[in-house]
């Protein structure tokens, strides 16, 4: 007999229910508002009294309607079919709704009921196996999609029975496991879990030392991002974090992207949709849809289902991972969902902490970053999430607790500037302030440069200090003037401008200087860096400005043609024409 | 309003705060209309037998035996064509003497739209200004505020754009606006002989604040039908935004709310979000764009209200009066349009992009010269180019004053460039200077 109440008091989408037996804190229950339910979860108990929040309108809703509990936390399902869908923040299938408008109760099906999937075993009968374990593979959308014993299953288990390959719906048994009490059961390809719970079925969770290629310079050359890794992006708006993300999105080398757009624009999500499917995968050729998962709870979309977003997303995540899979999860933004743990917070009468937020919020973030991560399976493969979030920082002030409490868990800074933003300096990602943590392991180290080169790190660092040098050269210009300091300072200068130019900025709308591979990024670095160790003689600071600007724009004429084509290389010639002018 | 036979009657009313009353009552639905002596106001907490209403007018002179009447419904609005070249109060009430409009009643603030139900907007606004066509070029089904301090013309430039633009239905919410500015909408809107395809809904300086909370719902409401029902483009100017927020501030004030950034509630950013989201483009042709206005204060753009309308918006107008050449300008470095990159290149020509940018950048050395100037430096032959430059570029294109097409705007352009630079120093690609270069 489940457990049901009655509803006593409303203030916006927080709902009191009194009820008649035992609730627990995060389950799941519906309210019923003439005819149709609205999903609740509960955040507090108090006595008989369950406070839900609501994750709809509550528009009508009256002193003594019905509440039923469902036993169960808020879960997602899990199974084939989930690549190339576009979901809300409750994994409800968007495409499947009836209707312009979002109807208040309208929860449909997050697989496909019918479709066949091309099966066969990995498993053999007679195997002890666990939960997470491989029993067989179907083919999604050209990834190898595992079925695995189901996450919840505890102790092991012994393969009774086996399906051999072939065409099954997710309903079909695909596997009878027998328990160590000698019970059967069966398992089909669908499974659920509880989304505020990490998934842990792995055997280590090594520091992760993989290049994740994004195709952009100023993050895989300057500050780059690892498979397994955690990075950020805090910006004022208008900097450009959007289009940063969904570069990166189009161009990283993952298996399986999973986007949640957080309480951000609709339109952002529309374009995703739009251009994804069009889009072909860099890395495979296929469609760039076929391998993305949208969970699309956007700013008009109600606040607590935003909450709920970005936890469905990483579960996701960590279910494909546990198919030996590199998933990249982007979340834009996570200050909505914090902003969403607010207003809760705010209605529950808690006690505030800084700006008002909850003061749990550190705990929050740090436990959803240490989902992501580098992991070895039981079997010994690897699977990896990389996961970056943007920060919407209040007023661009890096001094608020969102950004604050993320810069102490993730170890991927890109600090995104609205003074490059306003020279329209892009991605606006600022060289100095930004930076990785990666580029201190031993292990990244080693990595790099098996895959690049043995001075990479150290050219690297270089065009870092050279940017720094200009940095400071550029504030003592302004103070001395032009004339005030030695000319060097002007080469000096117009050196570090040449490295923002050709490194670090780059045309994300321009199709080829869009992405940039990483053997590409190894050519012009090592180029510049040539350029910068050069000694070149002018007769005075005006001569400098020129001459570099010339050199800038032939370099840029570079970054727009295609890779070792005719144009490129006859841009280089010219370019070191000009260089050997005065070298 | 009348009672009606099956309507509930109330007497006993137990608390009464500036905005709100609290009594005691049964069967009452969350966001309900109720009239307290006549006066209308809504329900927004529900406690066990207790419901507090928030009245719009304010409770002066409410007594606590005041007869609440509950109607059953949430706030809404009778739409159909009637509406068009109509003036209503935030109650959808007719203020220009003219009939009650008849047609279907819609709840205000209903759902939004399903965004896989949703087309990418593609289709350029042309307004003839050249600061917002080249370089922050608007498309429709996109929100785009204003940030402005409260001296400078938004009101006119909105009140241009309008106009200019390609539009069915163009709807007027006034939140807090001065009688003066109503009525000079008023004027220009008839003197263009178009005032039947604008409706208003007007909350002046004169009606009591809480009523313009209702504004922006009233507004869109009447949008959707539009643009859903009749597949109409609509434009809707919203002004001004920061006095709905203002109005937000003292309702969540009188219910005890904790504040967070600039005594702003904490659900500042989903409140404004439900607005601004309204705004889109349907697939069988109908759209929605908003063009609103947010005030600032000494043009701080950290304020809570620019902020969060910041991170709402596809981008922001600014507006600044450039003292180099004595007229107002669409502010080039701090204006954006976000959805510029959906037409600019493709519904217009293909050197747009780089055009623009290549300007602005120019126009920000300008910025670095001039600094230097002023802080005594000499300049070089480039520093006087790019000033030079700075001003041809401020009186030809970024004045609001211009009135001409994009492809006109960017043969400015290149008439420009080719007047005070090289073409290495516009940094354009190779092609597109081999084809546009004015030599």
């Amino acid at each position: 007999m489940s457990t049901k109440g009655i509803v006593k008091g409303i203030v916006s989408n927080l709902v009191i229910v009194e009820v008649d037996g035992a609730v627990s804190q995060n389950e799941i229950c519906y309210i019923t508002l003439s005819g149709t339910k609205l999903m609740a979860e509960v955040i507090k108990v108090i006595g008989k009294n369950a406070y839900v929040q609501v994750f709809e309108s509550t528009r009508g809703l009256r002193v003594g309607d019905e509440v039923e509990f469902t036993g169960h936390m808020l879960e997602v399902t899990l199974g084939p079919g989930m690549l190339s869908k576009n979901y809300d923040g409750l994994q409800n299938d968007l495409d499947k709704m009836d209707g312009v408008f979002l109807k208040r109760g309208d929860y449909t099906f997050a697989l496909d009921k019918d479709k066949l999937w091309d099966y066969s075993p990995i498993a053999k009968v007679g195997d002890t196996v666990k939960a997470g374990d491989w029993l067989g593979e179907v083919d999604e959308n050209f990834q190898p999609h595992k079925i695995m014993v189901p996450f919840v299953f505890e102790g092991e288990y012994t393969v009774k029975e086996l399906a051999p390959a072939g065409k099954y719906t997710i309903y079909e048994n695909i596997a009878t496991l027998t328990n160590a009490q000698g019970e059967d059961i069966q398992v089909n390809m669908i499974q659920k879990w509880p989304v505020k719970r990490p998934v842990t079925l792995y055997k280590e969770k090594p520091r992760p030392f993989k290049l994740l290629e994004t195709g952009v310079r100023t993050i895989d050359t300057a500050n780059p991002i690892v498979e397994g890794g955690t990075g950020f992006i805090p910006g004022p708006f208008g900097t450009g974090k959007t289009v940063l993300q969904h570069g990166i999105s189009k161009q990283a080398e993952a298996d399986i992207v999973i986007i949640a757009a957080c309480g951000e624009r609709a339109n952002e999500v529309v374009e995703i949709f739009t251009e994804f499917p069009h889009l072909d995968d860099p890395h495979t050729g296929r469609k760039l849809m076929e391998r993305t998962i949208i969970v699309a709870n956007t700013s008009n979309m109600p606040v607590a289902a935003r909450e709920a977003s970005v936890y469905t997303a990483m579960t996701m995540a960590e279910y494909y991972r546990s198919m030996g899979l590199k998933v990249l999860l982007m979340a834009d933004s996570t200050s909505r969902w914090a902003q969403a743990l607010r207003e809760m917070s705010n209605r529950l009468e808690e006690l505030p902490g800084p700006d008002a937020f909850p003061m749990d919020l550190s705990a929050i973030i740090s436990n959803f970053y240490g989902r992501a991560g580098f992991v070895y399976l039981n079997n010994g493969a690897t699977g990896s999430i990389t996961f970056i979030g943007t920060v919407s920082p209040a007023g661009g002030n890096l001094k608020e607790p969102v950004t604050e409490n993320t810069k102490k868990v993730a170890r991927c800074f890109y600090a995104l500037e609205q003074d490059r933003a306003d020279k329209k300096r892009y991605p606006a990602i600022n060289p100095i302030d930004s930076y990785s943590k990666y580029l201190e392991y031993p292990e990244f180290e080693d990595y790099i440069k098996d895959l690049i080169s043995e001075d990479w790190i150290e050219k690297v660092n270089e065009m870092k200090n050279r940017l720094l040098r200009g940095k400071e050269i550029a504030e003592q210009i302004n103070i001395l003037g032009d004339d005030g300091v030695p000319l060097e300072y002007h080469v000096t200068f117009w050196k570090s401008e040449l490295i923002d130019f050709v490194i670090l900025q780059q045309d994300a709308f321009d199709a080829i200087d869009s992405v940039c591979p990483i053997d590409r990024q190894k050519y012009m670095l090592d180029f510049v860096i040539d350029v910068c160790r050069t000694d070149f003689q002018f007769n005075g600071f005006l001569e400098v400005m020129d001459y570099f600007k010339k050199m800038i724009n032939l370099f840029k004429q570079m970054n727009y043609s295609e890779y070792k084509s005719e144009n490129f290389y006859s841009f280089e010639s010219e370019l070191k024409k000009l260089i050997a002018e005065r070298a | 309003m009348a009672a009606k036979a099956f309507q509930k009657i109330f007497t006993k009313i137990t608390q009464i705060t500036k905005a709100t009353c609290t009594l005691k009552a049964s069967g009452v639905g969350n966001d309900e209309l109720a009239t307290v002596n006549g006066r209308l106001a809504q329900v927004v907490k529900i406690a066990n037998d207790e419901v507090t209403l928030q009245v719009f007018t304010g409770t002066e002179g409410i007594p606590t035996d005041a007869e609440v009447i509950f109607l059953g419904k949430a706030p809404s609005l009778k739409v159909s064509e009637l509406l068009a070249g109509r003036f209503f109060n935030a109650y959808g009430d007719p203020i220009d003497g003219g009939p009650e409009v008849d047609g279907e009643e819609i709840e205000i603030g209903g759902p939004s739209v399903n965004p896989v139900r949703r087309k990418q907007p593609s289709e350029l606004i042309a307004t003839g200004i050249a600061g917002i066509d080249l370089n922050n070029t608007l498309v429709s089904g996109q929100k785009i505020p204003f940030f402005a301090d409260p001296d400078q013309p938004f009101n006119q430039v909105m009140a241009m754009v309008a106009l200019r633009a390609k539009t069915d239905k163009i709807i007027l919410g006034a939140m807090g606006m001065t009688n003066d500015d109503y009525l000079y909408f008023k004027n220009v809107f008839s003197n263009a002989g178009v005032l039947d395809r604008i409706i208003s809904f007007i909350n002046t300086t004169e009606n009591p604040s809480v009523e313009r909370l209702l504004i922006p719902d009233m507004a869109l409401t009447a949008a959707e039908y539009f643009a859903v029902e009749k597949n109409e483009k609509v434009l809707v100017l919203l002004t001004d935004m920061t006095s709905y927020a203002e109005a937000l501030s003292i309702v969540s004030n009188r219910m005890d709310q904790i504040p967070s950034k600039d005594s702003m509630p904490g659900s500042l950013y989903s409140d404004l979000a439900k607005i601004y989201e309204k705004a889109v483009q349907f697939p069988e042709g109908g759209s929605i764009t908003i063009i609103a206005v947010t005030s600032l204060s000494g043009g701080d753009i950290t304020n809570a209200v620019p902020d969060n309308t910041g991170y709402i918006t596809e981008g922001q107008l600014f507006l600044r009066r450039d003292s180099d050449v004595g007229k107002v300008i669409v502010d080039p470095f701090r204006s954006l349009s976000r959805l510029k990159q959906l037409v600019i290149g493709k519904k217009t020509r293909e050197d747009h992009p780089q055009v623009m940018n290549a300007a602005v950048r120019l126009y920000a050395d300008a910025a670095n010269a001039k600094t230097k100037m002023e802080n005594g430096f000499d300049l070089t032959n480039y520093d006087e180019r790019t000033m030079a430059f700075a001003k041809d570029y401020s009186t030809q294109l970024l004045a609001i004053d211009v009135n001409i097409g994009v492809t006109e705007m960017l043969d400015v352009a290149w008439n420009l460039f080719s007047e005070h630079f090289t073409p290495e120093e516009v940094n354009i690609k190779q092609e597109l200077v081999n084809k546009y270069w004015k030599k």
